[in-house]
């Protein structure tokens, strides 16, 4: 076993891929069978500091269909400086380059090391960084003087020659022009009515005129900046002024009423300013929201204060009135910015909801972030905002934008979609199979704004009929092509190719992934063992995670836990060992023992149940985990439980209210909130003023060592994480309670003896129960 | 009461009439009866109607009557009986000049006595005691005649025009014939003999004017005769007796009143001053004889009007030639030399003249303050400088009639075709001696009002009960007094505090309004000016937008303000435009001005609330830099189309935001072509000329601008519209907003900075200084027995009764036209109050208040003698122009010659002295009614010469709208004046002489100014000094034609006639360019347009030609 934990790290850190099996099943039918559908986490623009881009252009496959790029699973003949494209076969020249290749002197993108090489592309104009604020006003008057500085502060990070772009809305919306000397001037559009991207652009003046003027210079850029977006070199002084003279919004708001805020026109205008004048261009719109939108298009609630905006009860009942039209609004935005390679932020800072639940698709369609606080007067904010501009080790932004992602599959497999931060470009194509799951129908996606963690999640399935398994020997290879605009400007492409085979006859100790030895699929029925030990129980958990919230978006909530139960009850029957109708007989395997409890955690999770959130936290928590890597995902799903005591180290405990015990300090990192929680000795000692003490040094560091490590969490993280600091019966312990499995609870508290834990006023089911459960329904004959 | 009172009097007043003939009696009958009411005196009312009643009833018509035997001055041997019988013919004849000193010498007391008898028996009186001492029946009636004559029959003609259901209205109001005829006539004689004269020539004044007034009319040599003849002889009469005495007068003004005058007089002047005479007894007795004694008498007359015919059958001989206009080919000259020769050697020009009336009624009124303590007084003539004492009527700058004397029944008023209107001009500016209107505040309970109507408190309401209530004197409704409000009656049953409250005892105030008549039951705040610049290409060019820039400055220190406030309340605001809007963040606290762009013009909206609209001072700097920058930021503009409806909902929406009335200054340069709500085409189409489809020319392209006026009204959004265009510009479709919104417009064609500075920054400066109201209402409440029914000027009507005006300024007026609803008594009169609720420039509430009572007759003759042909000119005009959009020019015309033609024909048929069908008889007050009818059918509107586009045409007839009498009287007839004839040391304006070319001499300098233009003309021979101290060149053939600045020389001419050309600028609410013009040059021909008594290229008729057609059509209608 150790050698495929390795291997997939391996191939983690390597390709940034995680499949769910690594040891493919031989036939449609039995991939049916394995019930965890064959699919992958990838992770495009993984940090690869040992990785140099290459600065070539990749060698593509010729036939017109397939265009898949020369990679290290191609067989080559140097003689003949030829290479056999492992994709579809074809015979390709090397181009003229390439002349001096042989055994001894390959290039890059021939080594095995290099199944991920990134090419640097030289041609074609270099595009600026493009950042467009679009600033509400209708903020208090402290939140606005915050959310100010922050962005003044960020004019400071942006490279010189980026291009910004200001928008202010609240009643009206205004696009202001950055050139102008002595008067500053903005545009002024009315916040109720929707415009087309040809009327924004009418208006603004973007059709025909300013374009003499800006030819004049051509040197400066080699695209035409408008009037509204200029090199921040240029109007550094003047755009910090401007923002520091930003008023709140001037429209009475009379009592009982909320502020007008054209949300929905603003995003418009923002969206139709870079359509016409920086299409395929790799851009940034940054929304800064303090509240609904309350009129216009896209509006989610009155301007009514006695009208709350919905709930979830609302929505169930069909009682949003809005939703449905603002959310079509929204979207038909997020996918106008999404074919011109733009992605949108949100950040939304507001005690109650902003309507992230219908602005949503913006971000996720996008790529875009979504940033969700009580106020832009938080550090919570102002941290989050602040790590957009962090920057790697090359002192390049941790951001890439207008990338394409292209999937090619060698002929046994077929592409059914992806879920993640993508919009689908639509390409059928021989490889794109006609089952859907997530977005599919398409070879490739559109990710408008990548991250280092941006994580896809791809799902596959295999063409072969159980008639006709892939043939003995066959190799099953997927090449991923994401072509992007790095944030140095320079467009590039990293290319991916992985492959992976069934180990029929062959031992699990045999290496995988490499030539050797004989090869042949994996024939699920008679290998079982083998394709078990080759299950990424991590993987397959999160990617039946994504799938379980992609579907949540579009299902009732039961149903898609119903699924998800007769998923995990379907694989305990296919992989548990048991005697029928004995459930104390049921067995897993370790590579499947830690994915029930996945799944039970996963059940219980925000992204699932919509009990005690509002919509808008469910929307920004499934945002979150459809783009987030594996580990961080798995953390979103099952949060991770740290102790510390004088009784050794601090040590990971189990995620259970046993777990909870008077002399613990327990740290929970849920990945949206880190919860330092004192048991009740504990806190009571702090009271008592213990750690001020000189004799009682050691316990205050106990009390700073979850500190520290909170801190550590705290910095890495993006975007940052509401920070709890509780103790034993505080207000704040619900976040703690509310995670951990209620293994004790008022029902069955004496049962268990009153020594340890803590109980948990609840009615939800334990794990314990959870597994009883579904050990007997697996090992029933009815299903 | 009055009855009684009036009864006795009667008596005696009939003994003195024996002198006369039997009419005087009657009207006497009426005065005298008026007199002993001095008793009702307390309360005015309570007189009047006294008056009224016994003077109605036979007696009354009888003085019309006598009113219009004076018209039989015609030739007819009877009217110089009447002279002989009078006296009056001596005078006239004799010593005009003694005449008119007497008349000066008299006038006052005239002055008074008329006011007296007509508005209540205390002034009547007064006046009378005084002048009566020789014989207070004698003087009386003279009083009677002379006013009688005069108001009514002129302004009676005004209405006639179009419609014959006004006409038909407008005449039933004579209720107070009796009294006002006499009364007017007394005051109609003088103007006659004015006219007379000045149409004449200088020395007529004297005897000669008479004569030649009576000449003169008959244009023709008969028309001449007949029409000023008449008149003459009246005028002759009248005046002295106006001035005089009583006595004396008293046959005259008969005489003249008669307007009948002109009739006779051609055939034989000299008998005419004796025939006239006895041609208004004639006419009298003829028609009043009969009439007196029951009305239906008037109806026999009319029948009779045969007999007329055979009455003038012998003078016939001679008036036949006059008569004929038609017949009488060339003008004046011919005519008149006979006439003059035949009667008194009157000059050529002796058809009436609208100099020597104005002339004459200057010397007579003009010395005298007019005080409008008596019902139903015509007030002196716009032309006139005169002081108004407010005594309880409103003063005639806030309110003139077109006749003061209204016929008692819509049967009357529809025979005498003579409209009823009233031209109101609710915040008239006053010479700074009279007092501005006081301010009342009546604290939380508000104005007190009756309850039924409406109406508020006013110096007619009758207090009842010990003062425990009052009596509406609109409706009757009997309302009780709020016990704060209580106060006693005295012995005359007045309040004993009616001295104490303007709202007891004068004509106009104001009432403090309360939070009641607010919008929104909300105190208003101040209103705001926006000033919207277009900065298109053109605008940049011409340099507009600099120099308005600039000049926005320093004007924005001069907004209006309310009484001695330290700065104004008025808040400002910014916007340009091309294709899109900027508007302006002009803020204090910023340290520059921020623009916002709205380009969304299809759907308007105000992208800013806070820092739009500021206080001038608090934001200067901010301003200062905004008005520094917008011409450099426009410098380079490519931008030519522009938007225009967007606009002005802009500024409206603003103002809505603000939730302030307020005004709009745009300036604006072409037409708005750019794609946006209210685009327009380029629809000018020179073909549509004389065909049906001209209408179109006038009526706006788009219904989109009426919309939007009315959104700008409900808001209190007054336009004012300055236009600078290069070409057609659409003037009549852009301009329906200010029009509706009560705005101004104003248009500068080919604007260029050099040429059109002064002139655009005088009329700017002016505009944006005038006091203004805005977001009022205006309602005309009336007496039971008439009623408003229509109005006309620059304003929106949502109902039928109430006037909307976004905003109002001083120079507005509308015109309302009175119809019967019933029958109206002649002792109550009628009463006009007019209601202006409006926003002060402080954002005050406040309701002004105006009353007039008017005189009601039930003799023709009454309404003649008591009219006033400027107003009445005044409302035709623009009840003409209103025409023009629903019906072709032509037929507009028709019915404005038809008209007057029926007002001329009723009178020819029912007050004036029998005569041969030959003559032309002109009601005294009306005898200028032809010559300015004539120039209203002759204006661009009616009748467009070639080079007058189309945009001017709408200009003109929307600036007509809202003119008051004194802009139409010179707009229609310009003034002329001869420059080196008077002595240079004299600093009265010179006298002027008629708008024809014949009056100029080549040897002499002219001004001629119309209210909108101002001409320099110089004659070809002119003396060379003094082209050299005027131009400062030395020959007449190096002066600059089309020169419109005079250089600045110092010499005493040169000193002179630019401070003439200044004071004439003064005068006129917009300044007049100047235009050098040289005889026999290019740009005379321009200037000949203004010539009004010539022949028009555009193929107006001349004076005496239409004069003729005007005699043949009266003819017609009589037989």
């Amino acid at each position: 076993m150790a050698t495929y934990l390795e291997f997939i790290q391996q191939n983690e850190e390597r390709d940034g891929v995680r499949f769910s099996w690594n040891v493919w099943p031989s036939s449609r039918l039995e991939a049916t069978r394995m019930v965890v559908p064959l699919a992958c986490l990838l992770t495009p623009l993984r940090e690869r500091p040992d990785l140099p881009p290459v600065q070539y252009e990749p060698v593509l496959c010729s036939r017109p269909t397939c265009k898949a790029i020369l990679n290290p699973l191609c067989q080559v003949d140097y003689r003949a400086k030829l290479w056999a494209c492992n994709f579809c076969f074809q015979r390709n020249q090397f181009p003229p380059a390439y002349t001096g290749i042989s055994e001894v002197n390959q290039p890059a993108e021939l080594m095995p090391q290099f199944s991920t090489i990134e090419y640097v592309i030289q041609r074609g104009p270099q595009s600026p960084l493009i950042f467009l604020y679009v600033v509400d006003t209708c903020l208090e008057e402290d939140d606005l003087q915050a959310l100010k500085e922050s962005l003044q502060m960020s004019l400071s990070l942006l490279p010189p020659d980026a291009l910004v772009g200001l928008i202010t809305f609240g009643r009206m919306v205004q696009v202001h022009e950055l050139s102008c000397e002595g008067i500053s001037k903005s545009f002024v559009f009315r916040g109720t009515k929707d415009l087309t991207a040809k009327q924004i652009q009418d208006m603004l003046g973007l059709t025909t005129p300013a374009m003499p003027m800006q030819q004049a210079r051509p040197q400066e850029h080699p695209f035409v900046s408008s009037r509204f977006l200029q090199p921040i070199q240029k109007i550094d002084m003047n755009l910090t002024d401007l923002l520091g003279e930003l008023q709140r919004d001037p429209w009475p708001v009379t009592q009982g009423k909320r502020p007008l805020r054209s949300t929905g026109v603003a995003l418009s205008i923002a969206v139709g300013l870079l359509e016409g004048t920086f299409p395929n261009t790799g851009a940034r719109i940054m929304l800064f929201t303090g509240g609904p939108p309350t009129q216009g298009p896209g509006m989610v609630v009155g301007d009514e204060l006695k009208v709350p905006i919905r709930s979830w009860h609302d929505i169930e009942k069909d009682n949003a009135r809005f939703m449905k039209k603002a959310t079509k609004h929204y979207e038909m935005l997020a996918n106008r910015a999404a074919t011109n390679g733009h992605c949108i932020d949100i950040y939304a800072c507001a005690l109650d909801q902003t309507g992230l639940l219908e602005m949503k698709c913006c971000a996720n369609l996008t790529g875009g972030h979504m940033v969700m606080g009580d106020s832009f007067n938080t550090s919570l904010f102002k941290q989050t905002f602040q790590r957009i501009f962090s920057k790697d080790f090359n002192g390049n932004f941790r951001m890439a934008f207008g990338a394409t992602l292209e999937v090619k599959t060698s002929r046994e497999l077929k592409i059914a979609g992806a879920v993640g931060p993508c919009v689908s470009l639509n390409v059928k194509g021989p490889c794109v199979s006609e089952n859907e799951l997530g977005v599919g129908g398409t070879s490739q996606w559109k990710i408008c704004g990548l991250d280092p963690t941006s994580t896809l999640g791809i799902y596959f399935e295999v063409v072969n009929q159980h008639n006709a398994p892939i043939p003995q020997g066959g190799r099953g290879a997927i090449q991923f092509v994401t072509q992007y605009q790095h944030s140095s400007t320079q467009r590039r492409i990293r290319v991916t190719t992985v492959a992976r085979k069934a180990r029929f006859l062959v031992s699990p100790e045999c290496k995988p992934g490499t030539n050797s030895g004989t090869v042949s699929w994996a024939d699920a029925q008679s290998h079982l063992r083998h394709i078990e030990a080759a299950f990424d129980q991590e993987a397959a958990a999160v990617l039946m995670a994504r799938l379980g919230v992609f579907r949540a978006e579009s299902e009732e909530g039961p149903d898609v836990l119903r699924w998800l139960d007769r998923q995990l009850i379907r694989l305990c029957q296919k992989f548990g060992q048991y005697n029928k109708e004995d459930p104390t007989s049921f067995r897993l395997s370790d590579s499947f023992s830690l994915y029930p409890q996945f799944m039970f955690h996963l059940r219980r999770s925000p992204f699932l149940q919509v009990f005690n959130n509002s919509p808008d936290e469910s929307s920004y928590y499934r945002h979150h985990f459809a783009r987030q890597d594996l580990t961080q995902s798995l953390i979103m799903i099952q949060p991770i439980l740290y102790s510390y005591s004088f009784h050794g180290p601090p040590e990971p405990v189990l995620l259970d209210s046993s777990s909870i015990l008077a002399d613990r300090i327990l740290l929970m990192d849920t990945f949206f909130q880190i919860v330092i929680y004192l048991g009740e000795t504990i806190a009571q000692w702090r009271k008592a003023g213990y750690q001020d003490m000189p004799e009682y040094e050691n316990f205050k560091h106990l009390l700073q060592a979850p500190l520290d490590d909170a801190q550590e969490i705290l910095q890495a993280r993006f975007p940052m994480p509401r920070y709890i600091n509780t103790e034993h019966g505080g207000s704040q312990a619900r976040f703690l309670l509310s995670k951990v499995n209620p293994s004790q609870t008022h029902n069955n508290l004496y049962t268990w003896g009153q020594e340890t834990g803590a109980p948990i006023l609840t009615d939800d089911v334990s794990l314990q129960v959870f597994m009883d459960h579904l050990k007997k329904l697996a090992v029933s004959s009815a299903c | 009461m009055n009855v009684n009172q009036s009864a006795p009097p009667v008596p005696p007043f009939g003994q003195p009439q024996p002198v006369y003939p039997g009419y005087h009696q009657s009207s006497y009958g009426g005065q005298p009866g008026s007199t002993a009411p001095p008793t009702h005196y307390g309360a005015y009312n309570g007189p009047v109607p006294g008056y009224q009643e016994t003077l109605a009833p036979g007696v009354s018509r009888a003085p019309p009557s006598l009113g219009a035997p004076p018209a039989t001055t015609a030739q007819t041997p009877c009217g110089q009986a009447a002279y002989g019988q009078f006296g009056q013919g001596d005078v006239q004849n004799g010593p005009s000049s003694t005449v008119q000193m007497q008349r000066l010498s008299g006038s006052q007391p005239f002055g008074s006595a008329p006011l007296a008898p007509v508005v209540s028996q205390p002034t009547v009186l007064q006046p009378y005691g005084p002048l009566p001492t020789s014989s207070q029946v004698t003087a009386q009636l003279a009083g009677m005649q002379i006013s009688g004559a005069m108001a009514p029959a002129p302004p009676t003609l005004g209405l006639g025009y179009g419609p014959p259901t006004s006409l038909a209205s407008a005449s039933g109001s004579f209720p107070n014939s009796g009294l006002y005829g006499s009364y007017s006539q007394g005051q109609a004689p003088p103007l006659s003999q004015t006219q007379g004269h000045p149409g004449a020539q200088p020395p007529q004044r004297s005897a000669p004017p008479q004569a030649s007034s009576f000449t003169p009319p008959a244009s023709g040599g008969p028309r001449m005769p007949s029409m000023s003849g008449p008149l003459l002889p009246g005028q002759g009469f009248g005046g002295p007796p106006v001035s005089q005495p009583n006595h004396v007068s008293s046959p005259p003004p008969q005489v003249l009143p008669p307007g009948t005058q002109m009739t006779g007089p051609p055939g034989p002047p000299p008998p005419m001053h004796s025939s006239q005479q006895p041609g208004y007894q004639l006419q009298q007795n003829g028609s009043f004889g009969p009439g007196r004694g029951p009305q239906p008498n008037y109806g026999s007359p009319y029948p009779g009007a045969p007999t007329f015919g055979s009455q003038p059958g012998p003078p016939q001989p001679l008036p036949p030639k006059r008569l004929d206009p038609d017949a009488i080919p060339s003008p004046q000259l011919n005519e008149l030399p006979p006439q003059q020769k035949t009667r008194h050697r009157i000059d050529p020009d002796a058809i009436p003249s609208p100099i020597q009336v104005i002339e004459d009624d200057r010397n007579n009124r003009g010395s005298e303050p007019f005080v409008t303590g008596v019902r139903g007084q015509v007030p002196p003539l716009v032309t006139t400088n005169f002081l108004v004492k407010d005594q309880g009527n409103a003063s005639p700058r806030y309110i003139r009639c077109t006749s003061y004397n209204i016929p008692c029944t819509s049967d009357m008023a529809k025979q005498a075709q003579v409209p009823l209107a009233a031209v109101i001009k609710p915040l008239a500016r006053l010479p700074p001696e009279e007092a501005s209107p006081y301010v009342v505040d009546h604290g939380e309970s508000g104005p007190l009002r009756c309850n039924r109507c409406k109406a508020y408190m006013c110096p007619f309401m009758q207090f009842i009960e010990g003062g425990r209530r009052f009596q509406c004197c609109f409706c009757s409704c009997i309302n009780d007094v709020p016990p704060q409000y209580f106060q006693h009656l005295d012995h005359t049953g007045k309040r004993v505090d009616a001295y104490d409250r303007p709202e007891l005892s004068l004509g106009s105030y104001e009432f403090l309004a309360t939070v009641d008549y607010c919008k929104n039951n909300k105190f208003p705040s101040p209103p705001a000016f926006i000033f919207m610049i277009d900065v298109s290409y053109n605008a940049i060019r011409s340099g507009l937008v600099r120099l308005l820039c600039e000049e926005l400055k320093s004007l924005l220190d001069c907004l209006p303000r309310e009484g001695r406030a330290e700065e104004s309340a008025i808040r400002v605001g910014f916007v340009t435009y091309n294709k899109v809007l900027h508007f302006y963040n002009v803020k204090s606290s910023l340290a520059q001005p921020q623009m916002m762009v709205v380009s969304d013009v299809a759907d308007m909206f105000v992208p800013l609330l806070d820092g739009f609209l500021v206080n001038v001072n608090e934001s200067r700097a901010v301003i200062t830099s905004l008005l520094d920058q917008i011409p450099e930021m426009f410098a380079d503009t490519r931008e030519t189309e522009t938007v225009f409806a967007p606009v002005i909902q802009a500024g409206m929406e603003a103002l809505k935001a603000a939730e302030c009335a307020g005004k709009l200054f745009l300036f604006h340069t072409s037409l708005p072509i750019a794609e946006a709500p209210g685009k327009l085409k380029n629809r000018d189409d020179r073909k549509l000329i004389n065909t049906d489809k001209e209408k179109t020319l006038f009526q706006p392209q788009t219904g989109a601008y009426q919309t939007l006026a009315k959104e700008c009204v409900a808001q209190g959004c007054c336009v004012d519209l300055f236009l600078f265009p290069n070409q057609y510009v659409d003037v009549a479709t852009l301009c329906v907003v200010p029009q509706l919104t009560g705005g101004s417009v104003y248009k500068y064609a080919c604007f260029q900075v050099e040429n059109d500075q002064e002139r655009f920054l005088s009329d700017l400066r002016r505009d944006v200084q005038k006091v203004v109201g805005f977001d009022a209402v205006m309602r005309v409440r009336t007496s039971t027995g008439i009623r408003a029914v229509d109005f006309f000027g620059a304003f929106y009507m949502s109902n039928t009764t109430d006037v909307e005006l976004a905003g109002l300024d001083g120079d507005k007026t509308v015109t309302v036209e009175f119809k019967h609803d019933d029958r109206l008594n002649e002792e109550s009169g009628a009463l006009l109050q007019c209601a202006l609720l409006y926003t002060s420039c402080a954002g005050q509430r406040r309701l002004r208040i105006h009353n007039l009572a008017l005189n009601c007759c039930t003799q023709l003759a009454d309404l003649y003698r008591n009219c006033e042909t400027d107003t009445l000119i005044n409302y035709m005009a623009k009840f003409a122009y209103r025409g023009v959009l629903n019906s072709p020019v032509k037929t507009v015309r028709d019915a404005l010659i038809t008209q007057c033609a029926q007002i001329l024909a009723c009178y020819r048929k029912n007050c004036a002295s029998p005569s041969s069908a030959g003559q032309l008889i002109l009601p005294e007050c009306m005898k200028l009614l032809p010559v300015y009818l004539n120039c209203v059918l002759k204006s661009d509107v009616l009748q467009p010469g070639a080079e007058v586009t189309t945009d001017d045409r709408a200009y003109v007839r929307q600036l007509v709208t809202s003119m008051d009498v004194a802009e139409t009287n010179v707009f229609f007839y310009p003034r002329l004046l001869p420059l080196t004839k008077s002595p240079i040391e004299s600093t009265t304006e010179p006298p002027a002489v008629r708008a024809s070319e014949e009056r100029l001499s080549d040897g002499d300098i002219y001004l001629l100014e119309n209210g909108l233009n101002l001409f320099l003309w110089v004659g070809a021979s002119v003396q060379q000094g003094v082209v050299q101290s005027l131009f400062s060149v030395s020959s007449f053939s190096q002066i600059t034609s089309g020169l419109s600045i005079l250089p600045v020389l110092d010499n005493p001419l040169s000193k002179k006639v630019r401070g003439l050309v200044d004071s004439l600028r003064a005068q006129r609410s917009r300044y007049m360019k100047l235009i050098v013009v040289k005889q026999e040059d290019k740009l005379e021909m321009l200037f000949k347009h203004f010539l009004v008594e010539d022949k028009s290229l555009s193929g107006g008729a001349s004076y005496v030609d239409f004069l003729c057609h005007m005699h043949k059509e009266i003819r017609q209608l009589l037989s």
